[in-house]
């Protein structure tokens, strides 16, 4: 067990270079920073000085080489746009873009696992049959017009929700937390579902088509023919063998909601990470889009070792390897 | 919370003084400021946030007039050409209590005369800046410069003391540095004080109750809370619902939309900026067309005939939804040196152009690639696919590469494109810079945004005068004489003049700034 772990860290750490490198020979692509830091007022003698003193004018093994070496120390840098430390600047957008992660995570999946049972269980409902067409919006919606769609509906013609922003927050031991003001609550709810909606029907999806799987299985007419009732039949039996797909693409899921947390956060206005980085791409600012997609892959990463360690703990099939029978 | 106490606070003081009608401005725009740092960004939404908090000697009023701020009167000095002499406002407070005077305004103006500084372009003719007594303030330049006021009005002055107790004399320092106290923290004379900022989020600020000019102006929007808001419909479903209260940056697709809903206004007025397409006039040889040894741009009929060709009304009703003014020349209205007749545009005459063309060896046309912005100007993209189907009908086969600014600009500056959009702003007003940055011949000093290989000595020599030149009568002769050139040559094709939109509660009164500067001590409540 402890010489898997140890193999797959260190995959990830290779991993992990990877992307870096992958990242650095990017930027050149993304623009200039240079331009978007000396004003309309400058002249060719500013522009050269600043790439030589920012460093830019270096081939780009070198850039990458001196930002590993100053990342490992757990220095970032200084972000071009804002001129401020950019571990600073990230550890005071996280909460945002955790928070609301994590509502639409769990929006995503309890509703997904409550509805996929329900259209399993009632096959040929009507209620199925109208969640079922209702969800396919929700996968071939652009995540860009459910935004800007619940905005009009809720903002403009209900006046019901606020249209962007977090609201008012309290900042708990330096963390700015929305969940404790009414409107903090308030302001999660849009952005929460218009992020958490094609996650959502996925695993509803996912969910439904697996419990139609294990309910044809002979187990589960074998424990019907025992005389359990319906209600531990479908949970406790046919759900429970639902649940390894289902977590390996929650995991992986929870992931993608915080990177395209992006799309939503821009539509929000939610001032979390995902609207750092676009303002950073917009503005080539290459020590926080750095950061970024540095701490994106560690958590992608992270989140996978997390999920084929879960995997272990619950099947314990795959325990099978050193056992002697 | 706190905000609410604060507008309870408001309303109790609006209660107990009946006279003055007190209230708070929830403001939004695309982007927010970069920094608090005086001098360290010469960004537009930089500068409008630095000007309700911080105040220049001088600056501009609502209208584009140059006013009083800290400076109370101004001149060239009597004894010395070469000196421009300021009176400053005496008994001015800066947000902590500190005393303003000429010390204050000396070290800023070192401060913005430093390499870090974004500033020091507009400074570049000052040799020297002194404190001859407690409230006067002197510049020195190295020569006479007639319109020195013009390029004060963003050179924002700090507290000294303030400066130096927070380690913040040094101008914001991208290259590394942590100190970075002046980016996130301010304290001007001006007419509100900071309360809070989360940058990219939300600033918060308070009307300055010893503002020295408390009883000259409106002053009754008395808290604003400003936010950016980056993506336009999420901007105009916030001013719609009822949760800004003012927009400075409505599409023209939602135009109709915020001016057709209840309690709401748009207003517009031209801005300070002018597109334009520039072409490689210089080279001998293009790398991106398929004429082999000659350089069409060169040939200055191929020029005039683009010039004909381009539909500037047609650009203006659909691509601009009759947001925008056609031009004539590449320079905003309000500069000095701007004619009604140099802005006159053509009238588009295709039979005209393709003769010129044929003249011009280029009858059965030729291929070019047209290089654009896509997130800079408005609609920026659309203008130059117009364009293409313009160019189309007298031959010339346009293949066009839409960009975002930060991969655009550096393909003019390292001189990367023959022929490319670009929008220009002047800050200061007058044509010199239009010369400076555009028309003269690229170099260290002048020319940084010329991407037209244009090279001429002895142009180049009549601009540089330009800046010494302290008659004002010959000044604008000269000027004028500049232009005649400019537009013979035709090395520009101006297309038109961008429109400001703002957006309101209609109980708002104000007007639009060229600048699109909104300056809240200005605004008042109907």
């Amino acid at each position: 067990m402890l010489n898997y772990i140890i193999r797959r860290i260190f995959q990830s750490v290779v991993v992990l270079l990877i992307v870096g490198l992958v990242a650095f020979s990017m930027f050149r692509f993304v623009g200039d920073p240079i331009d978007n830091m000396l004003g309309q007022e400058r002249t060719q003698a500013d522009i050269e000085r600043l790439r030589a003193q920012l460093g830019l004018d270096q081939p780009f093994p070198v850039q990458y080489w001196r930002f590993l070496e100053n990342a490992v120390q757990g220095n970032f840098g200084v972000s071009y746009r804002q001129g401020r430390p950019v571990a600073e600047i990230i550890a005071e957008r996280a909460p945002a873009t955790l928070e609301l992660a994590a509502v639409s995570g769990l929006f995503a999946i309890v509703i997904g696992i409550v509805l996929g049972v329900f259209t399993a269980i009632r096959r040929d409902g009507w209620a199925s049959n109208v969640i079922m067409t209702g969800s396919l919006i929700g996968v071939s919606l652009p995540t860009f017009l459910i935004g800007i769609l619940l905005i009009y509906v809720f903002s403009v013609e209900l006046d019901l929700l606020p249209s962007f922003g977090r609201g008012d927050v309290v900042d708990v031991g330096g963390w700015s937390t929305g969940f404790l003001t009414a409107s903090g609550l308030k302001a999660l709810v849009l952005p929460a579902i218009t992020l958490g909606l094609y996650q959502m029907t996925l695993i509803m999806r996912l969910v439904r088509a697996e419990m139609l799987e294990v309910l044809r299985q002979d187990y589960i007419n074998f424990a019907r023919a025992r005389g359990l009732s319906e209600r531990v039949v479908n949970f406790r039996h046919a759900l429970k063998n639902t649940l390894v797909p289902v977590i390996t693409v929650t995991g992986l899921q929870l992931g993608s909601i915080i990177a395209f947390a992006i799309i939503t956060e821009t539509v929000f206005q939610w001032p979390g990470v995902g609207l750092l980085f676009i303002n950073a791409i917009q503005f080539v600012d290459i020590p926080v889009m750095a950061a970024y997609l540095m701490l994106i892959s560690v958590m992608f990463v992270g989140i996978n070792l997390l999920v084929d360690l879960l995997y272990v703990a619950i099947d314990p099939r795959l325990r099978g390897e050193g056992n002697t029978t | 919370m706190w905000i609410n106490c604060l507008t309870m606070a408001a309303a109790l003081l609006a209660a107990t003084a009946p006279t003055v009608d007190a209230e708070a401005l929830r403001w939004a725009r695309a982007g927010d400021s970069l920094t608090l740092d005086p001098h360290a960004q010469n960004e537009g939404p930089t500068s409008a946030l630095a000007h309700q908090i911080m105040e220049p000697l001088v600056l501009r009023d609502m209208t584009g007039n140059i006013v009083p701020a800290l400076a109370t009167e101004w001149g060239p000095s009597e004894n010395d050409p070469n000196v421009w002499v300021f009176k400053l406002r005496e008994g001015v407070k800066f947000h902590d209590g500190a005393e303003f005077d000429s010390e204050d305004a000396v070290f800023s103006f070192n401060r913005a005369m430093t390499p870090e500084s974004d500033f020091k372009t507009l400074l570049a003719s000052v040799k020297e800046v002194r404190a001859p007594e407690r409230h006067v303030f002197e510049i020195v330049t190295d020569g006479p410069n007639p319109i020195m006021p013009a390029n004060l009005t963003n050179i924002f002055i700090i507290d000294k003391g303030w400066a130096q107790a927070n380690n913040a004399v040094k101008v914001q320092d991208y290259g590394g540095g942590e100190n970075t106290y002046a980016a996130r923290n301010a304290n001007g004379t001006g007419p509100y004080r900071l309360v809070s900022r989360e940058p990219d989020t939300r600033t918060v600020l308070t009307v300055n109750e010893d503002y020295w000019g408390k009883d000259e102006f409106p002053m009754e929007v008395t808290e604003i809370v400003y936010t950016p808001i980056m993506n336009g419909a999420t901007r105009v479903a916030a001013l719609l619902s009822g949760e800004v209260d003012f927009i400075q940056d409505v599409p023209v697709q939602d135009i109709a939309r915020v001016a057709g809903s209840d309690g709401l206004d748009v207003r517009t007025a031209l801005q300070n900026r002018v597109i334009f397409f520039g072409m490689n006039v210089g080279d001998d040889d293009l790398a991106t067309d398929d004429v082999d040894g000659r350089n069409p741009f060169a040939d200055i009929r191929v020029r005039q005939a683009i010039n004909i060709a381009i539909k500037r009304d047609a650009i203006k009703k659909i691509v601009m939804r009759g947001q925008s003014q056609p031009a004539g020349v590449i320079m905003p209205p309000f500069v000095n040196g701007w004619t009604e007749a140099l802005d006159q545009a053509p009238d588009p005459d295709i039979g005209a152009a393709r003769a010129l063309m044929a003249e011009a060896g280029y009858g059965d046309g030729f291929a070019i690639r047209l290089n654009c912005p896509n997130d800079r100007y408005i609609n920026d993209e659309s203008i130059c696919r117009a364009s293409v189907a313009m160019l189309a009908q007298i031959g010339i086969v346009v293949k066009m590469e839409a960009l975002p600014k930060a991969q655009h600009f550096p393909l003019i500056n390292n001189l990367k494109t023959d022929f490319y959009l670009l929008g220009w702003g002047v800050q200061t007003y007058d044509s010199e810079h239009i010369f400076n940055f555009l028309v003269h011949s690229r170099d260290e000093k002048y020319g940084s945004w010329n991407g037209t290989r244009f090279r001429d000595a002895g142009l180049d020599a009549r601009i540089e005068a330009l800046a010494t030149e302290i008659d004002l009568a010959k000044r604008d002769r000269m000027i004028a004489e500049i232009w005649q050139v400019v537009q013979d040559e035709q090395i520009y094709i101006p297309i038109h003049h961008q429109v400001l939109n703002w957006g309101m509660r209609s109980n708002i009164r104000t007007i639009v700034a060229s600048d699109d500067t909104a300056k809240f001590k200005y605004f008042s409540f109907d």
